[in-house]
C-alpha cells in the first residue's frame, strides 16, 4: 500500500450537520473517540439552510398535543408508508432532543409565560415547530458545534470520502482526500455513521447547496447497503423564481404558518379548490377560518396553504401548467396581506421572518411587507435513503449506520416540514449511541490496501485524460435531465429515457478530464462527487418506474391515482452481484395494535 | 447581453496576481454567480468556498472592489460594471489558493472561549423560563454565521496581526452572547481582559459596517464588554465588595 496519512477513530461520522453533529456528541458521551469529516467547514452544513423549525409535541402553546397525535401526523403525512416504529421514536423523544438543545445554550422564541415558543405548520395538527425566527438550522447547528467542540472530537474539516473500506463484509474505516491540498486520507474506524445529507444537486433546480451529491447514499450502495424509497423525492412547494440567479433558493413554510397565503394570475386563493379526502377534515373550507387558525384559534381549522408540501407544490404546478401562474413562471405568496388584520403588519413580519425579508429585499427588490412573492417548487428533501434498523439506525452491512437525509424510513412517502431537524437529532442522538456501543463491542478490523490503492488510483484519473470535456457540462447536463424527466410529474416512458441519458453520461463522467493540480480544484472535486450523483439518479429513476401509482411526493401522470395494491411495500434497491441495480419489494412491517388505535383515533 | 470584466485575484500562498475575465451579466446575477460561470467556462480549477448561496451560511466571503462582501449577497447592479470588478481573497487569512484563505485560527480560537454554564433548571421537568425581552438581545448576536468578514475588517489582525492577543470582534460577538445568555452562569471577564485583548478594540466600528447580518458588534457586543471588564476591575466600589465577596461575578 502506498504510504497514506492515517487517522484512527472509534467511531467516524461522516458529515457535520445536525445529525452529524449529534451522532458525534453521543458517541463521545460514551467515552470513544470519535472524527468528524465533512466537505465544507464546520458549521457551514446544509442544515444552516433550515428556516421553519424542528417538530416536537412540546405542547407549549397547544396542550392537546402530544407524542400521538405527531405520530399520526407524521404516518397521514407519509401516506403509511413510514417505519412505524421510527415515527414512534420519533415523536416520543423529540421533545427531549429539543430541550437538551436549549440546555447546551439555544435560545429559542418564547411564549408569553416564558417557555419555548411553537408555531404552526404543514400537515400538523396543532402548533408544534420549536423555531427562532426563520433561521432555526443556523441556531440548532451552531448549538450543536459549539457544544460539540469540547468533548474531544477531532473534525476533519474539508475532507470527501471516496469509499468505505470493509473486512469480511463489516466497515472498517473510509478512504477520501482533503480538499484543501489534494492529499489521501484513511481513516480506521470500527463503526462509521453516514450524516451526509441528500441529493439536491442531482437537479437544476434545488434549494440544496453544492455538497448535496447522494455521497452517503452512493459509499452505502457501493458498500452493499440497501437503498430504500428513493422514489419519494420532495419539491418544496416555495422556491424563489426571479430573478434566475437565485431561482431554487427556499421560501419558508413559515411563510404560510404566520398567514402567507397562495394565489393565482387571477388573484384566486386556489388552494380552497382541491383539498384531499384525507385532510378534509383537518382544513379550513374558507378564507375566514383560515385567518382564525393562524391567529391560535383552538376551534378554527388550518387553512389549505397548509396541507402537505406533495400537495400543494401539484397544485402550484397545475396552476402554472393550465396559464395562471405568475410573470415568471411560478405563482404568488403573499403574506403582506395581513395588514388589513394586523395593525403593525410589517413589524410583525419582520421580526416574524426576518432572513425571508432580507432575502427578497437584498435578492428580488422586493419588500415581502408590501407586495407578493413569486415562488415555484424547488427540489428539496429526498425522504429515501440507507435502509436502517429502528432503533439502531445500523444498516445491514454491520458497523454502517446512517442518520438524518441520507437515511430512510421516518418519512415514508413525503417528509412534513419540521420533522427533518427532529429527526437529525432523534437519529443521530440513537446513531452515535449505536455506533459507539458496536466499536465497544468489535475490535478494529483489518484494511484491505489494495481498496485504498484502486480508490485511490481511479480518484486521480481525470488528470491523466486528454479529453476536451470538463465535469461542469456533465453535471449540468445530468441537472438538466433530471429536472425535465425525473421531476415532479413522472411518465414512464420519459424515465426509461432518463435511464438511457443517465447510461450515456455515466460514459462521458469516466471520461471528464481536469485540469490544474490536486490543490482545491473543484473541477476535481465535481468530476468525484458526478459519480455518486449518478448512482443516485439512477436508483431515483428504477425506483420511480417501479412504483406505478401516485403517492406522496411520487406522481405519475401515467397513474394518477393511489393504488391500494402498492400501499403495502416499500421499495429496496441493492447493487447485485453483476454491479447491477436490482429493486425488490419490502413488505410493510407489522404495525403494533397500539399504533394503529392511534391512527385510527386520530382519523 | 451586457458584458462586464472581473478582475479575479489567482495563485496560492508563494503569491499570485489578478487575472482578468470577461463574463456575461444577467438579471439579478450576483459576483458569485459571475465567479461560478467563469469557473464553468474558463477557469476549471478556480477555487471558491461557497454554500447556501443565500446569505446564511458565511462560505464565500471575500473583498470585492476593496470591501469585505459575501459574494451571494452582492449584486452586480449595485457594483460600478464600467470598470473592472475585483474580486481577491480576504486579506487577514494566509492564502491557500485563489479566493480560499486558511481560516482555521478562527475555530482554534473559539474553543478557548469558556462554554455554556446554565443554571438548576427553572423549573422540576428540568426546563427553564425566559422572557422574549430578555433573550431578544442575545438572539441578536446569535444571528452570527461566522463568514469572519469582521475578522478580515478589524485592523488589530489585519494590520498589527495580534492574533495570539486579541480574539477579533467575532469572538467578542461571541463571548458577548455567553455572557449575557439569561441562563449562563459562567465568568469569562479575566481572559476577556487578559489573554483575549478586548482592550485592543478602540471601538472604530467597522466591523459593524461590513456585517452582513447587521449585527450592531461594537455597540451592543464589545462597548458592553468593556464596561463589565472595567467594573469589575477597575471600579474601586466593586474592588473593595470584591475584598469581602472574592467569588462574586
Amino acid at each position: 500500500m502506498a504510504e497514506y496519512e492515517t487517522h484512527q477513530h472509534d467511531v467516524l461520522i461522516i458529515g457535520a450537520g445536525g445529525a452529524g453533529l449529534r451522532a458525534a456528541i453521543e458517541a463521545s458521551a460514551a467515552g470513544v473517540t470519535v472524527g468528524v469529516v465533512s466537505k465544507s467547514l464546520l458549521g457551514k452544513a446544509h442544515t444552516v439552510m433550515a428556516e421553519g423549525g424542528i417538530a416536537a409535541s412540546l405542547a407549549n402553546v397547544d396542550d392537546r398535543d402530544n407524542w400521538k397525535v405527531h405520530f399520526s401526523d407524521t404516518m397521514r403525512g407519509g401516506q403509511y408508508l413510514n417505519q412505524p416504529r421510527m415515527a414512534e421514536l420519533h415523536a416520543k423523544e423529540a421533545p427531549d432532543r429539543v430541550r437538551e438543545l436549549e440546555a447546551w445554550g439555544a435560545l429559542f422564541d418564547r411564549t408569553p409565560d416564558g417557555r419555548i415558543l411553537q408555531r404552526n405548520f404543514g400537515g400538523h395538527k396543532y402548533a408544534r415547530l420549536v423555531h427562532v425566527g426563520d433561521r432555526t438550522g443556523l441556531e440548532m447547528i451552531r448549538t450543536l458545534q459549539d457544544h460539540g467542540i469540547h468533548r474531544g472530537i477531532d473534525f476533519h474539516m474539508e475532507t470527501t470520502i471516496l469509499t468505505l473500506l470493509k473486512d469480511a463484509g463489516r466497515v472498517v474505516g473510509a478512504f477520501g482526500y482533503d480538499r484543501e491540498r489534494g492529499r489521501f486520507r484513511l481513516f480506521q474506524a470500527k463503526a462509521v455513521v453516514l450524516a451526509t445529507g441528500g441529493i439536491g444537486r442531482a437537479y437544476q433546480i434545488t434549494s440544496n447547496s453544492w455538497e448535496y451529491t447522494g455521497d452517503g447514499h452512493s459509499l452505502a450502495y457501493h458498500a452493499g447497503a440497501e437503498l430504500m424509497d428513493m422514489e419519494f423525492l420532495q419539491f418544496h412547494p416555495t422556491g424563489m423564481v426571479w430573478p434566475p440567479s437565485v431561482r431554487g433558493i427556499l421560501v419558508t413554510e413559515g411563510v404560510r404558518g404566520e398567514g402567507g397565503i397562495l394565489t393565482n394570475k387571477e388573484g384566486r386563493r386556489f388552494m380552497f379548490d382541491d383539498i384531499p379526502p384525507l385532510y378534509k377534515n383537518q382544513t379550513a373550507d374558507n378564507p375566514e377560518e383560515g385567518w382564525r387558525y393562524t391567529l391560535g384559534d383552538k376551534n378554527a381549522r388550518r387553512p389549505p396553504e397548509l396541507l402537505t408540501r406533495d400537495h400543494v407544490a401539484r397544485c402550484i404546478v397545475r396552476e402554472i401548467r393550465e396559464g395562471r401562474g405568475s410573470p415568471h413562471g411560478g405563482v404568488f405568496l403573499d403574506i403582506s396581506w395581513i395588514k388589513q388584520k394586523l395593525p403593525n403588519a410589517a413589524e410583525h413580519i419582520k421580526r416574524k421572518l426576518p432572513s425571508m425579508y432580507h432575502q427578497f429585499k437584498q435578492l428580488a427588490d422586493i419588500d415581502i411587507t408590501r407586495e407578493p412573492m413569486e415562488i415555484g417548487p424547488t427540489t428539496h428533501y429526498m425522504m429515501g435513503g440507507v435502509r436502517v434498523d429502528a432503533e439502531t439506525q445500523m444498516s445491514g452491512v454491520p458497523g454502517l449506520f446512517a442518520a438524518g437525509e441520507c437515511g430512510a424510513g421516518l418519512h415514508g412517502a413525503n417528509r412534513l416540514g419540521g420533522n427533518s431537524l427532529s429527526d437529525l437529532l432523534v437519529f443521530g442522538k440513537r446513531a452515535g449511541e449505536f455506533a459507539a456501543k458496536f466499536a465497544k463491542e468489535h475490535g478494529a478490523g483489518q484494511i484491505n490496501p489494495d481498496e485504498a490503492d484502486a480508490a485511490a488510483r481511479s480518484a486521480l484519473e481525470p488528470f491523466e485524460r486528454q479529453s476536451a470535456e470538463a465535469p461542469y457540462q456533465i453535471q449540468h447536463d445530468l441537472q438538466d435531465m433530471m429536472q425535465n424527466l425525473v421531476g415532479i410529474v413522472r411518465r414512464e416512458e420519459e424515465l426509461h429515457e432518463a435511464l438511457e441519458h443517465l447510461a450515456a453520461l455515466r460514459e462521458r463522467a469516466g471520461k471528464a478530464a481536469v485540469a490544474g493540480n490536486r490543490e482545491y480544484n473543484p473541477g476535481w472535486h465535481t468530476a468525484l462527487d458526478l459519480r455518486n450523483l449518478l448512482t443516485v439518479s439512477e436508483a431515483v429513476a428504477r425506483a420511480a418506474i417501479e412504483r406505478k401509482e401516485s403517492r406522496g411526493a411520487h406522481f405519475r401522470d401515467d397513474y394518477p391515482a393511489k393504488d391500494e395494491a402498492f400501499s403495502k411495500f416499500n421499495l429496496v434497491i441493492q447493487k447485485g452481484a453483476d454491479g447491477e441495480m436490482r429493486i425488490s419489494r419490502e413488505p410493510l412491517p407489522q404495525m403494533p395494535e397500539e399504533l394503529k388505535q392511534i391512527i385510527e383515533e386520530m382519523k | 447581453m451586457a458584458k462586464a470584466t472581473f478582475r479575479i485575484w489567482r495563485g496560492d500562498a508563494k503569491g499570485g496576481g489578478f487575472q482578468d475575465y470577461e463574463s456575461e451579466v444577467t438579471a439579478g446575477m450576483v459576483v458569485l454567480d459571475a465567479v461560478h460561470e467563469i469557473q464553468a467556462k474558463q477557469a476549471p480549477d478556480l477555487a471558491v468556498r461557497w454554500n447556501c448561496k443565500a446569505g446564511k451560511c458565511g462560505s464565500c466571503s471575500a473583498e470585492i472592489n476593496g470591501m469585505p462582501k459575501l459574494m451571494c449577497m452582492t449584486r452586480l447592479n449595485q457594483l460600478p460594471l464600467d470598470k473592472p470588478v475585483t474580486v481577491e481573497p480576504m486579506h487577514t487569512f494566509p492564502r491557500i489558493k485563489d479566493l480560499v484563505t486558511d481560516v482555521s485560527w478562527n475555530f482554534r480560537v473559539k474553543t478557548q472561549i469558556k462554554p455554556f454554564k446554565p443554571r438548576q433548571p427553572d423549573a422540576p421537568d428540568g426546563t427553564w423560563r425566559m422572557a422574549q425581552q430578555d433573550v431578544n438581545r442575545v438572539q441578536e448576536f446569535r444571528k452570527c454565521i461566522e463568514c469572519f468578514l469582521c475578522q478580515d475588517v478589524c485592523h488589530v489582525l489585519r494590520e498589527h496581526h495580534l492574533h495570539d492577543q486579541f480574539i477579533g470582534p467575532r469572538f467578542f460577538v461571541y463571548a458577548a452572547a455567553l455572557e449575557m445568555h439569561p441562563l449562563d452562569t459562567e465568568d469569562r471577564l479575566t481572559e476577556l481582559r487578559k489573554a483575549q485583548g478586548i482592550g485592543f478594540c478602540n471601538i472604530t466600528k467597522c466591523c459593524t459596517k461590513v456585517c452582513p447580518e447587521s449585527i450592531t458588534i461594537t455597540d451592543n457586543a464589545i462597548i458592553p464588554l468593556k464596561e463589565r471588564v472595567v467594573d469589575d476591575y477597575y471600579d474601586p466600589l466593586t474592588r473593595l465588595f470584591k475584598m469581602f465577596r472574592p467569588a462574586a461575578k
